[in-house]
């Protein structure tokens, strides 16, 4: 039998929509609300002593932010669970003190003329091809 | 710092923000609780569901002439999804919007969006193989009734150099603008 009859037979019993909703929220013991402010472009950062006894995707999360501070869009995006989840994740981090919330990254303001003219400047060395 | 690529479904935005992020792009997904309405609703019913909604997510980041990490947000430009964008435009430096000339309707919500927020944005016209007829900038300009300040572009996604030069284009583009508010036909709120 191949993978796709296999699938079928497990056929909708599992494979539904409803079946996936279950997971992300049982991560959270069924929060649904975080309680940090953040937006996809909130920047998080792993602080340097090392917490022990996390859950994998608290793992995760704080090993992907180890090195430099990394936004939630993407770490929502490496752990494979929706953004409200990984907000709620976050924020259970940064209660603990494993993470730091960076508050720069949501202060920048984008049409900062001196930021705009320093990302130009990093576009075109970046891409020297370019017109 | 963010910049939004959006456009209709198939447009390239996954495409464009792969040719130019220095990670593999990443898929962002985000649940949707909302009133479905149009083409979702069932008559009668006050339907509310839970959609999922994904971003392309990708990142360049540069250490000189200061840090800064550039994030990309490839964002759906269907009009039922138009309320996940406040998110993703918040903080937004500017937007490219990708026109497919198959389906430039597709391509009108995201232009009042970011008219309607004052957020910079220019328009890069994919070119597709397929497409019955290509249609020149000036075309696209008038059929999305754009000011004669908004840079259009033609844009091959797959194409690094194509692609960035769309991302140079809106940088510079917001830059003047910064500099210039009244070309944005007045101030960011």
């Amino acid at each position: 039998m191949t993978d796709s009859e296999m699938a079928d037979l497990d056929g909708p019993a599992w494979a539904d929509d409803d079946a996936e909703d279950v997971r992300p929220y049982a991560l959270t013991n069924g929060r649904t609300e975080p309680r940090h402010q953040m937006r996809l472009a909130s920047m998080v950062v792993a602080r340097h002593e090392a917490k022990t006894g996390l859950a994998p995707e608290a793992e995760s999360a704080v090993a992907l932010c180890r090195s430099e501070p990394r936004s939630v869009a993407e770490i929502a995006a490496v752990l494979a669970q929706p953004v409200l989840v990984t907000k709620i994740l976050l924020s259970d981090l940064i209660d603990d003190g494993a993470l730091i919330l960076s508050l720069t990254s949501d202060a920048t303001c984008p049409d900062d003329p001196n930021l705009l003219e320093a990302l130009l400047v990093g576009l075109r060395r970046r891409f020297p091809d370019c017109g | 710092m963010k910049i939004v690529i959006a456009g209709g479904f198939g447009a390239g935005k996954t495409t464009l923000v792969g040719a130019v992020s220095e990670i593999d792009p990443l898929t962002t997904e985000e649940y949707l609780t909302s009133a479905s309405s149009g083409t979702d609703s069932l008559a009668g019913v006050e339907a509310k569901r839970t959609t999922t909604v994904s971003m392309d997510f990708g990142r360049i980041t540069f250490t000189t002439p200061r840090h800064i990490v550039l994030m990309l947000f490839g964002t759906p430009g269907q009009e039922r999804f138009r309320f996940t964008w406040d998110d993703l435009s918040h903080g937004a430096s500017g937007a490219v919007i990708l026109a497919d000339t198959r389906r430039l309707q597709d391509s009108f919500a995201a232009v009042s969006y970011f008219e309607d927020r004052h957020v910079p944005f220019v328009v890069a016209v994919n070119e597709f193989d397929d497409a019955p007829h290509r249609y020149s900038c000036q075309e696209v300009r008038q059929a999305l009734e754009l000011p004669e300040e908004t840079p259009v572009l033609l844009c091959d996604a797959r194409d690094t150099r194509s692609a960035s030069t769309a991302l140079i284009t809106l940088v510079s583009y917001a830059l003047t603008s910064s500099r210039h508010p009244q070309t944005l036909q007045g101030a960011r709120p």
